[in-house]
This record gives structure tokens, C-alpha cells and sequence, in this order.
């Protein structure tokens, strides 16, 4: 081990946005054509260096320059400035099927294909029948692509890259599409990939892609490389940057429609003291959340909802008081105060918002509010994912076969 | 030892190699070049991928091949020929001009394929690593295909019609096509890439080649623009490489016959043809080496630009 693939060395790249694409359009705006000129750093002085055998996440929010260093990697786009050294096999998943004819057969496309992704046509002849047994796509092998359905199509197209024998793998974001045993095919092949020591670089939006195949992951922003560290550890801080922005961006103030306002809601550790800002709970505290409603007139048959998102906006927690406690809460009118307790809550660490939904029992809504409140957990680090569990181990050998 | 670590080792045996290095001239000629040498192969899948699917669910498949030529002969013949009376001075009408529209025909389809080459294969190339220059030369590839078809024509034509007078001279037919190639390329080189950045320029091609088309002398003798234009104009026509091929292909093939009220043999080419044909071969190889140096620079953005 221990052998670098890639290496890269202070990788600038600028873009040059031109609105202009038409001779007719420069010649009109001649004079003012740098005005329509727009540069902007794509990927700023990255360094990195790659191992034979890791697996590594490209992650950062959009337009920080994932998909832009992962091109400049495979070879596709070249730097302006700094250099970038590897060794192998590279072939890059990036889009299924680039290349593919639709006018010629399967047959015919898989050689093409094979040619464009680096093999000759004697290694892809070798490989022909594995190509076509993996792709499932059996007798139509001979049948112009262009009557394929779209899984088929994706299928074949798959079954030729992943047949490169590369020694690089370049992965963007392809595994999102096909329908999930494709995508658990896409994932064992990884793994088999990950075996025969091949180096996987993966751009992904997925918590669970990431903490799943890499062991290591760069987070870009604004194309700069701000973090190389175990998944888990960038993974952190790319939440951070999104509540961050999410609190400076879309502060959003506590909406009131028609026949409801909500005054106030106010997050609490259960048992803890009220007011605490920021609030901060462990794995395994209970969260409290209270809720100031002022109601003009009575409203009969009122539901509240509630939910936890984390940082990346999934949600981690729902309470509807219809259709999971299903309750009836009465009729109320003037300024209502109702209180959740989620006891016992074992999350992740990271920063989490507290969504809030008022409707009438027909489901129309009085009142609501993306973000009513935020809260940060601290936990364990003993499991990855949405859960914590202060997970513990053994193993236990009774007695020799 | 594990399939990992034979990965490794032979991984380690390998150097480590810069890809997309801004080079010198010189440097990265040679490098541009060894690594299109490095995916013939690649070359070849997309021009049989060409050829192949330009007649395919066809009926008449590779025989459109030759409809078309010929149909476009017989107009000009019909026309030119007998319409404008252009037949009076030329012999063999039919010969003369099914052989400038031959080679005329190779270095417009290699132009105007060319051009839109990369536009065409964008999908590969914001997707794989390629030598970029691939694509230009399978137009090149393809657009041969056609032309050597369309040559067997001519030769049978030629053959059957005027005869064909073995001799040295037959020797500028290969030196024409090469020198079509040659020029034809080194644009397509550098108007494709062009192309990606201004999508203007494909219309360019298309007028530009339609100037091109009557500036040279493909329906009209080369003679009758000799006694038009005065002497500087008529070597600023003929300063054209495809007017040179041309009468190069001319000669080789068509000959010079004579007609009772033409020109004579001596006034139906200008004076020193085999001396301007290595000149405009020798100009076009160095305009061919500049055009892929082009080439090379606006293909580090492609990706991003197409």
C-alpha cells in the first residue's frame, strides 16, 4: 500500500461566464462585451493526494466545485494553473452511456462503448459475454438501442464501464438513478471494486453513500478544499455550513395566515431550564417544545404537526396529533398554549430545525413555519447515521468447530 | 498475495504521468499526437460508427452513396453542359466535372462534418478523456469512405467514357488527394473547436464553402478565368490550394484533351502545377500543425463551454 494515484498540486481553475454565444450578439455588444463577461474561481489552489485503494467522497453544498474537481481529475477539464498527476486506469462513471448510438444494436454499441471508455477490441471481445450476462439484457443484444427501454439502456451502459478493469473509478452522483436492485447491483460492484484495491472517487449528496463506501472525504466550498478528514468528521462540518446559512439566508419569521398566528414557540431540554439559547442536548435528552397560538376565533378540530429536519433538511422525526396520536384536541380560541415532549431522543450529532404545521381538520393551513427553532445534539460518535446508540461489542468463542 | 496489493505493485511500477499540462509547442505537439496514435482504435470504432449509421433502416443503404454524386453530375452535365453550352469548349464535360466534384465533394464533407464534429460528440466529451482531435479526424475517416467510392466511379466513368492515358502525370491524382486532406483537416481542426465557442461558425463554413465551390475551377475551365482576369487577379486564384488540387486531379484524370475552338493543351493548366502542388502541400502541412496547436489550447475548455 501506500502508492499515490493522483496527486494534485495547487489546482486553480476559473470560469468565464460569456452571455453572449451568437457572432451577431459580439458584434452588437462589441464595446460592451467584457461587461458581459463574468469570471468566477471554480476550484481554488487545491492539493491533494490520492491512494491506491481509498475511497474518497467529494462533498460540499452546491456550486462549490465537487463535479467541476472530479472532471478536472478524470482528465476532462484541464487546470489553469497547478498539476495533476496520477497513474492507472481512470474511467468515470459520469454519465451512463455517453456515446451510446441509438441507431446501432447493443451489440455494436458495447464495442463502441468500450473503445470510448479505453479498451481495445480484443480485451472488450474478452469480456462480451460477462458484459451482456451482467447487463441482463439477454437476446436483445443484437436490437437497435434505440428501442431499449431507459433501464435496459442504463443497464448495458453500466455493465460496459464497470468492465473497464479501471484502476481509478470516478463516480457522479450516477448511482441515483435506476431502480433500487440496480442501485444495490451499483453498490455490491463498488464493494467488489473496493476489495480488489481500485481507488474510488465518489461525488455524492448522500449521508449514506458516504459514510457507507468512503474512508475519507474532501469538503469543498466555494472551491476551496476546507476539509480532508474521515467522512464522518467533514460530514459534521458541512451541517455546520448549512445552518449556518440557512440562519442568515432563510431566517424565516413565524408565519401567520387567515385565522391563526403563531406567537411563540420556545425549545427546551425536558427537565432542563427554559430560555437556553443556543440550546444544546446530549443523546438521549428529551426535547420540549412549546407553542404559543393566538386564535381570533374558536377553531374546531384544529391539528398541530411537528417535525425534526437535520441539517441537510431530511426528516428525521414527524408528530401529526391526528394521525399519529390521533387525538382531538377540542375547540380553542385566544391565545392557546399546547406543549410537545419527545422524550428520549437519540440523535446524531449536529444541528437540527423544528418545523411547525397548524391546520384545520381539513387539512387547511392556519399556521406554519419551516424553521420555528434550532437546536444542536451532541452524541456518542458510536454510530453513524440518524441514530445514536451507545453502541457496544463482544465477541464470544464458546467452543472450537 | 491479495488482488489488492498486486494492484498496488503494479500500480507503483507505473509513472506517474501530468495530464492536461499547459506545454510548449513543440513538446505538446508530439505528445497530442502519440496519444491519438495511442486510440486508433477508438478512431476506427467511430468512423465504422459513422458509416455505419448513416445508412442504416435505409433501403437503398450504401447505394446513396452514389446516388447522390450522380445525381448532382447530371445536373451540372444537363446545365452547364448543355443549357449554357459550356460542353462547346470542354471535351469530355461529364468527365471534367464529375472530377472536380469529386475531390471537391471529399474536401467539403470533410469541412462541414468536421466543423460540427465536436458539437456533435458532446455527450463523450464532457463525459470521457480523450485526444479530442479524434473526433475532426473521424469526419476525415468517414467522409474518405465516400470519396473512394465515388472514385471508383470516376475511374470507371473516365475509363469508359475518355479513356485513360497512362503516364507520369497520374501521379497528381494521389498527391491532389493528399494535399484536399491535408487543408481539409487542418480546418476542420481549427473551425470545430471554434465552433464550440461561437456556434456562428458552421454557418460560415457553409457560405464559405459555397465561395469556394465556384472560386474554383470545378464547372468552369481554369483557362477561361485566365482570359478574364488580368494577371495579378488570375495568381490570387490561382494562390487557392483547393484551385491548385483541383487542376492537379484535373490533369491526372481528365487529361488534357483538346477542342477544335478550346484552349490549348498548353493554356488549360498554369505553368508550374507540380511546383505550386508542393507548395501548397508544404504551406498546408505547417498551416495543419498550427491548426492543432489551435485546437489544443480551446479544447482545455470544452467541457465546460459545449
Amino acid at each position: 500500500m501506500g502508492v499515490d494515484v493522483i496527486q494534485l498540486q495547487g489546482v486553480t481553475k476559473h470560469f468565464t461566464v460569456r452571455k453572449q454565444k451568437s457572432l451577431k450578439e459580439s458584434v452588437v455588444n462589441a464595446r460592451r462585451g467584457k461587461l458581459h463577461e463574468e469570471r468566477f474561481t471554480a476550484l481554488n489552489d487545491i492539493s491533494a493526494t490520492i491512494q491506491a485503494g481509498e475511497s474518497v467522497g467529494l462533498i460540499g453544498p452546491n456550486g462549490s466545485g465537487k463535479s467541476t474537481l472530479l472532471k478536472v481529475i478524470g482528465g476532462i477539464l484541464a487546470p489553469d494553473t497547478g498539476s495533476v498527476r496520477m497513474r492507472g486506469r481512470v474511467a468515470a462513471l459520469l454519465e451512463l452511456g455517453a456515446g451510446f448510438h441509438p441507431d446501432l444494436s447493443g451489440r455494436e454499441n458495447v464495442y463502441l462503448n468500450a473503445s470510448v471508455l479505453g479498451l481495445t477490441r480484443q480485451e472488450t471481445a474478452g469480456y462480451f459475454d460477462e458484459i451482456v450476462d451482467f447487463s441482463g439484457i439477454g437476446e436483445f443484444i443484437d436490437t437497435q438501442v434505440k428501442f431499449y427501454s431507459s433501464g435496459m439502456y442504463v443497464r448495458l451502459a453500466f455493465s460496459v464501464a464497470v468492465h473497464v478493469d479501471p484502476d481509478i473509478l470516478l463516480v457522479d452522483e450516477v448511482m441515483a438513478v435506476g431502480d433500487e436492485p440496480f442501485q444495490a447491483k451499483c453498490m455490491r460492484k463498488i464493494q467488489q471494486f473496493q476489495e480488489e484495491g481500485r481507488t474510488i472517487i465518489l461525488v455524492s449528496h448522500s449521508v449514506a453513500q458516504i459514510t457507507e463506501v468512503c474512508d475519507r472525504a474532501l469538503l469543498l466550498e466555494h472551491g476551496h478544499l476546507v476539509e480532508d478528514a474521515p467522512p464522518l468528521v467533514a460530514l459534521e462540518r458541512l451541517r455546520r455550513g448549512y445552518s449556518a446559512e440557512i440562519e442568515t439566508t432563510s431566517r424565516v419569521a413565524l408565519e401567520s395566515l387567515s385565522h391563526a398566528s403563531l406567537n411563540a414557540v420556545h425549545l427546551s431540554v425536558m427537565g432542563g431550564p427554559q430560555g437556553v439559547s443556543p440550546l444544546e442536548l446530549a443523546s438521549g435528552d428529551g426535547l420540549e417544545v412549546k407553542l404559543v397560538l393566538g386564535l381570533p376565533e374558536p377553531v374546531k378540530g384544529m391539528h398541530l404537526k411537528i417535525g425534526i429536519d437535520n441539517a441537510l433538511g431530511e426528516h428525521v422525526l414527524t408528530v401529526d396529533t391526528w394521525n399519529q396520536l390521533h387525538l382531538d384536541i377540542g375547540t380553542h380560541s385566544g391565545l392557546v398554549t399546547v406543549r410537545f415532549s419527545l422524550p428520549n431522543l437519540c440523535l446524531t450529532s449536529g444541528d437540527y430545525h423544528v418545523r411547525v404545521f397548524v391546520t384545520d381538520k381539513d387539512g387547511g393551513i392556519l399556521a406554519r413555519s419551516n424553521r420555528a427553532g434550532t437546536f444542536s445534539v451532541q452524541a456518542s460518535g458510536r454510530s453513524a447515521g440518524y441514530v445514536d446508540s451507545d453502541v457496544k461489542f463482544s465477541v464470544d468463542e464458546t467452543r472450537p468447530l | 498475495m491479495s488482488v489488492a496489493s498486486e494492484r498496488a505493485k503494479r500500480l507503483s511500477e507505473k509513472p506517474l504521468r501530468e495530464i492536461n499540462s499547459a506545454t510548449g509547442f513543440f513538446g505538446g505537439l508530439a505528445a497530442s499526437w502519440r496519444e491519438v496514435w495511442e486510440r486508433r482504435e477508438l478512431l476506427r470504432e467511430l468512423v465504422k460508427r459513422e458509416i455505419k449509421s448513416r445508412y442504416k433502416d435505409s433501403g437503398l443503404g450504401v447505394l446513396w452513396s452514389f446516388i447522390r454524386p450522380l445525381v448532382q453530375l447530371m445536373v451540372y452535365y444537363l446545365v452547364m453542359g448543355k443549357f449554357l453550352g459550356a460542353q462547346r469548349s470542354i471535351a469530355h464535360f461529364a468527365v471534367f466535372i464529375f472530377t472536380g466534384l469529386t475531390l471537391w465533394g471529399l474536401f467539403s464533407e470533410i469541412v462541414t462534418t468536421g466543423t460540427q464534429s465536436i458539437l456533435a460528440n458532446a455527450g463523450i466529451i464532457k463525459k470521457v478523456r480523450m485526444p479530442r482531435e479524434i473526433f475532426p479526424l473521424a469526419s476525415v475517416g468517414s467522409a474518405m469512405f465516400n470519396f473512394v467510392v465515388q472514385l471508383a466511379l470516376l475511374i470507371v466513368a473516365t475509363a469508359v467514357l475518355a479513356g485513360i492515358s497512362w503516364g507520369r502525370h497520374l501521379l497528381y491524382a494521389p498527391m491532389a488527394i493528399v494535399v484536399a486532406i491535408v487543408w481539409a483537416t487542418a480546418l476542420a481542426l481549427v473551425l470545430s473547436a471554434m465552433n464550440v465557442y461561437l456556434r456562428d461558425v458552421q454557418y460560415l463554413v457553409e457560405v464559405g464553402l459555397m465561395l469556394g465551390f465556384w472560386f474554383s475551377p470545378i464547372v468552369y475551365q481554369w483557362s477561361m478565368v485566365g482570359s478574364m482576369a488580368g494577371p495579378l487577379l488570375r495568381e490570387i486564384y490561382s494562390a487557392n490550394p483547393m484551385t491548385v488540387c483541383i487542376l492537379a486531379f484535373q490533369r491526372s484524370i481528365w487529361g488534357t484533351p483538346v477542342m477544335e475552338n478550346g484552349p490549348s493543351p498548353e493554356m488549360l493548366y498554369p505553368a508550374h502545377l507540380e511546383l505550386r502542388l508542393w507548395v501548397v502541400l508544404a504551406v498546408g502541412l505547417i498551416f495543419f500543425i498550427v491548426a492543432q496547436r489551435v485546437f489544443d489550447r480551446l479544447q482545455r475548455n470544452f467541457a465546460q463551454e459545449i
